[in-house]
C-alpha cells in the first residue's frame, strides 16, 4: 500500500509490480492514485482505522469526493448503497452515524464497504476478524468471500489464524522473521507441510485426537528482528537444524508447482520427519 | 519438576475420602433425576475426583446504570451475570466459554472475591464465602487464586519479578516466614520453567509468554486448591499458547489443582477441559463433559459457536455446515425476556419470549438410552445435531 512510516521504515530494494508496474518507481501521487482505486486495505482494528469525529457516511463518501470528483451529495448517495451492499441494516437511517455508535462488527464491515468504494482489483485485508467473537467472525468472512467472488477481486489475508486461512484461502504463504518460508496451495500446506515451521504452527493446534495428551509446542520464541539468527532464523527453534542450518540461509527451494519452502531438508519434511 | 518440591501442607487440603458424590455430582446422567442433576452443575467430575470444591448457586451481579451527578438514580443494571449455577470438582478443569459481553471474565471476578455478587452462594468446601469478611474472607482467598488475561497490564512494571511473585507473602506471611521467601519464589520460578536467576529483572525484560509463566507462579506462590484463570493464553501466540497450555496441565496433575478455565477459543477449552459450561448474555447455555458439548450440542448457541469456529483443515470447508446467527448480542442492560438468546435463534417461537427455559437436562433426553445428549442445556426445543465435523 505504500503506507509504512518513513522514517523509520525505508523500502530499501526489491520491487512491487501491480499490473505490469513497478510500484516502487512511482512518485508519491501516482501511488496516491493507486491506492483505493487499484488496491485497499482492511484494517485490524476498525475503531482506531475510522475518524471517530466523522460520520461513517462522510467518511465512506470522501472516496467518492477525492477520487471521483462527486458532489457531496452524490457522494452520501455511494456511501448509503455501499452500506447497503456490506449489509449493514436500515443503511439510509445509519449513514449519518458515527463509528462508536457501530458494533464491532459493524464496524468492520464499515471498513470493508470503505475499501469496496472504488472497486479495487486487489483488497489486503489484515487481520480483519482478530477483533471479533466468533460468530461475527463467521458472518464477517462469509460477506468478505461472497463480495470477493461478487467483484473478482484479489484477496491478501494476512492473519495469524490457521482457521480463517484453511476456510478463505486458495494459496498459503508463511512468513517468519521477515521472510516468507513456505508456499503452497492451502491443501497441500495443510496435508503435507514442507518447512518444519509450518508443521510445528500446525501441529501446535488443539485437535480433538490429542486429547489428554501434551500439546505440541515450538521450543522458544520467535527471534528478535534486530538479531536475527545467521544461517536459517529458524533453526534455534528447529527440531531437525543441522551444522548447515546454522551457517546457510536456505533458499526459497521449489518443492513441487506451485510450493516453495525455504528449509534444507524441506524432502525431510515433507516426508513427515520431526 | 517433581511433586515434592512444593510440598503441600495438610492444613490446606480436605481429607481426600468418599465424601464423594453427595452433591450428586457423581451420578451418571442418565439417573432419572434430571432437575437435581442440573442444579449441581452436571454430570460427574473425573473419575477420584468426586467431591465439589466449589459450588456455585443462583449468582447474579448487576452493575447499576445511574443518572445524574447530585441526585444520583438508578435507572437500569448492567446484568452481567444473571442467575449462573455450577460445581467445580476437585482435581477437574471447568472451562467456561462465550463471546465478549457475556459475562465470563465476572464471573471469574466474583470466584475469586474482586467483585462482590448482588445474590446467590459461592460455597467453597460448603462455606458460603460471599458472607464472609475480614480474616475469615482473607484465609479463603487464599485458596482461590487467579491468572489475568493480559501479562502486560497485569505485572506491576515497577516491581522485580521476585518482589511480584513474592508479594502474596506479605498479604499471607503465615504461608512462608519472612526468610524463607527468596528460596520459595527462586522455586516458583523454577517450577513454571522460568530462570530461578531472574530474580531482579523486571517484566518489561520478559517476552508475553514468559510474563504468563510469572503471573502463572504468583497464583500458586499460596498453593492455592482453586486457579481461575481468566483467558490465560488469548494474548499469546499460537507457538508459545502451546507452552502455556502444557504448563497448566502440568501444574494441574503436580499439585492436584482444580481450574475455571475462562476462554474464548473453543478448541483449547476442549483441549485443557473435563467439563464444559457455555454462557450467553450472562446465563449458562449449556453444561457437560467436553465430549457432551463438542460432540452432542443440543443449545442452538453451542451449535451456531461451534460452527463458527473456523477448522483448519481446508479438507472440511465444503463439507461442513456453518450457522450463521443474524445480528450482534443484546445489550446486558437490556436483556431480552424469556430466553436470552430467542432474538438471534432460528428456533424460537412465542414460548421462547415468555418463559425462561431451566438449564436441567431436556425431558426428551431424560431417558437411560438417550447417551450424550442427556446433559443440562437451557432451551425449549433442544435437539441434538453435530456440528463439528467428526476426525
Amino acid at each position: 500500500m505504500g503506507i509504512v512510516d518513513s522514517p523509520p521504515g525505508y523500502v530499501t530494494g526489491g520491487e512491487i509490480r501491480f499490473r505490469g508496474r513497478d510500484l516502487l518507481t512511482l512518485g508519491r501521487e501516482e501511488r496516491r492514485r493507486v491506492r483505493g482505486t487499484g488496491m485497499a486495505m482492511i484494517f485490524q482494528d476498525a475503531l482506531s482505522a475510522l475518524n471517530p469525529v466523522m460520520s461513517v457516511g462522510a467518511q465512506l463518501g470522501e472516496m467518492f469526493q477525492v477520487h471521483r470528483g462527486m458532489s457531496r451529495k452524490a457522494a452520501r448517495a455511494e456511501a448509503v448503497e455501499l452500506m447497503d451492499r456490506v449489509k449493514i441494516p436500515a443503511a439510509a437511517s445509519r449513514v449519518g452515524d458515527y463509528p462508536h455508535q457501530f458494533s464491532g462488527g459493524m464496524r468492520q464491515r464499515i471498513m470493508i464497504a470503505m475499501a469496496l468504494a472504488l472497486e479495487p482489483d486487489l483488497i489486503i485485508a489484515d487481520e480483519p476478524t482478530t477483533a471479533l467473537d466468533v460468530t461475527v467472525q463467521a458472518q464477517v468472512m462469509d460477506l468478505l468471500a461472497e463480495l470477493q467472488r461478487e467483484y473478482h477481486m484479489g484477496l491478501i489475508l494476512i492473519t495469524h489464524d490457521l482457521g480463517v486461512v484453511a476456510d478463505v484461502a486458495d494459496t498459503i504463504a508463511v512468513m517468519y522473521a521477515g521472510r516468507i518460508v513456505e508456499t503452497a496451495p492451502v491443501h497441500h500446506l495443510y496435508r503435507a507441510p514442507a518447512h518444519p515451521y509450518t508443521r510445528g504452527l500446525l501441529d501446535s493446534i488443539p485437535r480433538l485426537d490429542h486429547k489428554g495428551q501434551e500439546l505440541y509446542a515450538i521450543k522458544g520464541l520467535p527471534p528478535n528482528l534486530t538479531a536475527i539468527p545467521p544461517g536459517c532464523p529458524f533453526h534455534p527453534r528447529c527440531p531437525l537444524a543441522q551444522d548447515i542450518c546454522r551457517s546457510e540461509r536456505p533458499p526459497l527451494h521449489d518443492v513441487a508447482p506451485g510450493r516453495t519452502s525455504a528449509c534444507h531438508f524441506w524432502k525431510e519434511t515433507l516426508d513427515g520427519a520431526r | 519438576m517433581e511433586p515434592d518440591e512444593l510440598p503441600t501442607p495438610d492444613a490446606i487440603r480436605p481429607p481426600g475420602g468418599p465424601a464423594g458424590s453427595a452433591a450428586g455430582g457423581a451420578a451418571g446422567p442418565a439417573t432419572g433425576n434430571p432437575v437435581a442433576e442440573a442444579v449441581a452443575g452436571g454430570t460427574g467430575g473425573r473419575p477420584g475426583h468426586g467431591e465439589p470444591v466449589l459450588e456455585i448457586r443462583g449468582l447474579v451481579k448487576h452493575f447499576p446504570l445511574t443518572r445524574g451527578i447530585l441526585f444520583r438514580k438508578q435507572v437500569g443494571a448492567v446484568k452481567a451475570v444473571d442467575g449462573v449455577s455450577f460445581d467445580l470438582h476437585r482435581g477437574e478443569t471447568l472451562g467456561i466459554v462465550g463471546e465478549s459481553g457475556c459475562g465470563k471474565s465476572t464471573v471469574a471476578k466474583l470466584l475469586v472475591g474482586l467483585e462482590r455478587p448482588t445474590a446467590g452462594q459461592i460455597r467453597y468446601r460448603g462455606e458460603d464465602i460471599t458472607k464472609l469478611s475480614g480474616r475469615a474472607l482473607k484465609a479463603v482467598r487464599r485458596n482461590i487464586q487467579m491468572v489475568f488475561q493480559d501479562p502486560y497490564t497485569s505485572l506491576n512494571p515497577r516491581m522485580t519479578v521476585g518482589d511480584i511473585i513474592g508479594e502474596p507473602y506479605d498479604i499471607h506471611p503465615e504461608v512462608a516466614p519472612k526468610g524463607d521467601r527468596r528460596r520459595r519464589v527462586q522455586e516458583l520460578l523454577d517450577v513454571v520453567g522460568l530462570n530461578p536467576e531472574y530474580l531482579n529483572r523486571y517484566p518489561h525484560q520478559f517476552s508475553g509468554g514468559q510474563r504468563q509463566r510469572i503471573g502463572i507462579a504468583r497464583g500458586l506462590a499460596l498453593r492455592p486448591e482453586i486457579i481461575v484463570a481468566d483467558e490465560p493464553v488469548s494474548a499469546l501466540d499460537v507457538s508459545v499458547q502451546a507452552q502455556v497450555v502444557n504448563l497448566l496441565e502440568r501444574l494441574q496433575n503436580t499439585f492436584d489443582l482444580s481450574y475455571v478455565f475462562i476462554a474464548h477459543d473453543l478448541s483449547v477449552v476442549r483441549h485443557i477441559s473435563d467439563r464444559v459450561a457455555v454462557m450467553y448474555l450472562g446465563r449458562l447455555a449449556e453444561s457437560g463433559t467436553d465430549e457432551q458439548i463438542y460432540d452432542h450440542p443440543t443449545h442452538p448457541y453451542t451449535q451456531a459457536l461451534l460452527s463458527a469456529v473456523p477448522v483448519p483443515d481446508p479438507e472440511a470447508r465444503e463439507s461442513r455446515t456453518r450457522i450463521l446467527l443474524t445480528g450482534d448480542v443484546p445489550s446486558p442492560a437490556d436483556p431480552p425476556s424469556g430466553c436470552r438468546f430467542r432474538t438471534r435463534c432460528w428456533k424460537a417461537q412465542e414460548l421462547c419470549a415468555e418463559q425462561v427455559p431451566p438449564l436441567e437436562v431436556p425431558p426428551r433426553f431424560a431417558t437411560p438410552d438417550a447417551g450424550p445428549a442427556a446433559h443440562p442445556s437451557a432451551c425449549h426445543f433442544a435437539e441434538e445435531r453435530q456440528v463439528v465435523p467428526g476426525e
